[in-house]
């Protein structure tokens, strides 16, 4: 795993060690006047699994919308060390974003919500199918192409989330507590999922969550948060020799890793009036 | 008759037991308005009602087959009317909400205009439309027009600002343009409300259509089904009223038929509202 402690200066040249994304001093004012993020800065190195954890009201979610481009920052700066920028001032087509729910289309089948970035790209279905079904297959739902969201699951709909967004073959994949809503077996096969397609593909996840055992298990490096103002308490990599799997879940390790960023937690929460 | 039907009803075999309830939903409606009709009968031929006062179903069955020759061209210009303005209800509707959505001022001006021509009554306006249009069809075509068009541009307002805000979201990650934020979201994720105007606005456009030629009061070849119940009612020709008016009913029965099936056929595989919910 690389550990990248956030200003380690890349060698010129090398895209591979230029950061993904950098945040500068971003703040973000709400038009109600709520201060939702306050001088954040945030450098992401790419093939970094990077955990937002932080109690609710702690702009973490906004933070994840102002990297996606939804939304403008009141201050502060967002560069793309590593991509070409097109003219919102985005990388072309390199970020994809999972919502807490699903956010399908219920009017098109698990075929055609994948399809939808193609689609708004100007691509064919039949130069589509191959790439959809590919990417369907890789979350298990190759038999459901067909099938209309309402017919699935919960935890399947988030599969075709997830698939919707990976189809594009995104540097970087945005996750907004995707698993919040779901039941704690659904929500701990989809992490091994998510592991998994992250080792497969080294892609970049941010990944929101407010639950310390996620953000343990998942990530390589995490961003502990503190609300009102929405600001970083903490921000330091997560090491393991172990992979990540079921052994992991009840090894050692993975204790001291949640005991960690519980403490590191309750420190961000302590800081304020309950 | 009504000794057999329950006999068919019985779950005999497998197809009757599996499809017993929809047989039923449809036995029972048309059973009750065949007891009632023969009441009808029953009551007219005991008390010997005269035809000029309250006609028999047999009298107005009589009425309609022997003058379809007046009604039927009635019925058709009544049916053109009706499905002419509900067309243009549909473009017009949807055309000025998806105008209407565009921004919020745009609503802020418009809107109320709409309202205005909502509620004020089609009779008050009908004489003046008479005035300024060149036929009298072209007058009843414009009043069914404007009272059917809003119920769907209401709902079409309504439909196109409810869609989902993270799909919205979704599409400006995606740098999806104006357009095809239009075609592939909020047209397709308005259809449910759309459909609900469509079903309300097919009823007021037939409803329009009648009264409008009430007020219009318009004569000869080119009258519709309207014109022919007045007509009827000078001439005390009660029979040929009750015709006209049993067309006039099933006509309504039919558009009402073509618009539920046209919002089960688009929104079944999808949708709520077109869902059995099992428990």
């Amino acid at each position: 795993m690389t550990t990248s402690q956030a200003p380690l200066m890349p060698a010129p040249g090398d895209t591979r060690r230029r950061p993904l994304v950098v945040m500068r001093g971003v703040s973000k004012m709400f038009s109600s006047g709520t201060l939702a993020l306050s001088d954040m800065s945030l450098t992401v190195e790419g093939g970094e699994f990077v955990s937002l954890l932080g109690p609710s009201g702690c702009g973490k979610s906004t933070a994840l919308r102002i990297i996606a481009g939804l939304g403008d920052v009141s201050t502060g700066t967002i560069d793309w060390p590593s991509s070409r920028i097109n003219s919102k001032g985005l990388p072309e087509g390199d970020i994809s974003f999972v919502f807490q729910e699903p956010t399908l289309m219920p009017w098109q089948t698990v075929f055609g919500n994948v399809y939808l970035p193609l689609k708004l790209r100007g691509v064919s279905k039949s130069a589509a199918r191959e790439e959809i079904m590919t990417t369907l297959a890789t979350v298990g739902l190759q038999d459901f192409a067909d099938a209309y969201p309402r017919e699935l699951s919960g935890g399947m709909k988030m599969r075709v989330s997830i698939a919707r967004a990976l189809v594009t073959k995104p540097k970087l994949l945005l996750m907004d507590e995707p698993f919040a809503a779901l039941d704690e077996i659904t929500r701990q096969k989809l992490n091994d999922d998510v592991l998994r397609l992250w080792r497969e593909t080294g892609i970049t996840v941010i990944f929101v969550t407010h639950s310390v055992f996620e953000s343990a298990y998942l990530s390589n490096r995490i961003v502990v948060m503190k609300a009102r103002p929405g600001r970083v308490h903490a921000d330091f990599p997560l090491k393991t020799s172990m992979s990540r799997d079921s052994h992991y879940r009840t090894s050692e390790d993975y204790r001291q890793a949640c005991e960690k960023v519980s403490n590191m937690l309750l420190e961000a929460i302590g800081g304020e009036e309950h | 008759m009504v000794e057999t039907q329950p006999a068919l009803a019985l779950p005999k075999s497998g197809f009757f037991s599996r499809n017993r309830e929809t047989l039923l939903r449809t036995l029972i409606p048309v059973c009750v308005v065949i007891c009632l009709v023969l009441l009808w009968q029953f009551i007219i031929t005991v008390n010997s009602i005269p035809q000029y006062i309250l006609p028999g179903p047999l009298a107005v069955a009589n009425s309609l087959y022997n003058d379809w020759g007046t009604l039927a061209p009635a019925l058709w210009v009544t049916t053109q009317i009706t499905m002419q303005a509900l067309a243009l209800a549909l473009i017009g509707g949807v055309g000025i909400a998806i105008f209407l959505v565009q921004s919020k001022w745009i609503e802020t001006a418009f809107y109320p205009i709409t309202v205005i021509l909502q509620v004020t009554p089609i009779v008050a306006i009908a004489p003046l439309i008479l005035i300024y249009a060149p036929t009298t069809q072209v007058a009843l075509l414009i009043c069914a027009f404007l009272v059917a068009f809003f119920p769907i541009l209401s709902n079409m307002v309504q439909g196109l600002k409810s869609v989902d805000h993270n799909l919205l979201n979704l599409y400006d990650l995606y740098g999806a343009s104006r357009w095809q934020t239009l075609l592939y979201l909020k047209l397709p994720s308005s259809l449910p409300y759309f459909m609900t105007g469509l079903r309300i606005g097919g009823g007021l456009a037939l409803i329009a259509a009648v009264v409008a030629e009430f007020a219009a009061g318009s004569a000869g070849a080119g009258s519709g089904l309207a014109f022919r119940l007045l007509e009827s009612q000078y001439r005390l020709n009660i029979p040929r009223l009750f015709a006209a008016l049993v067309l006039l009913s099933l006509l309504g029965v039919v558009i009402f038929a073509i618009t539920s099936f046209i919002s089960w056929f688009f929104l079944h595989r999808w949708h709520e509202s077109s869902l059995k919910r099992e428990n």
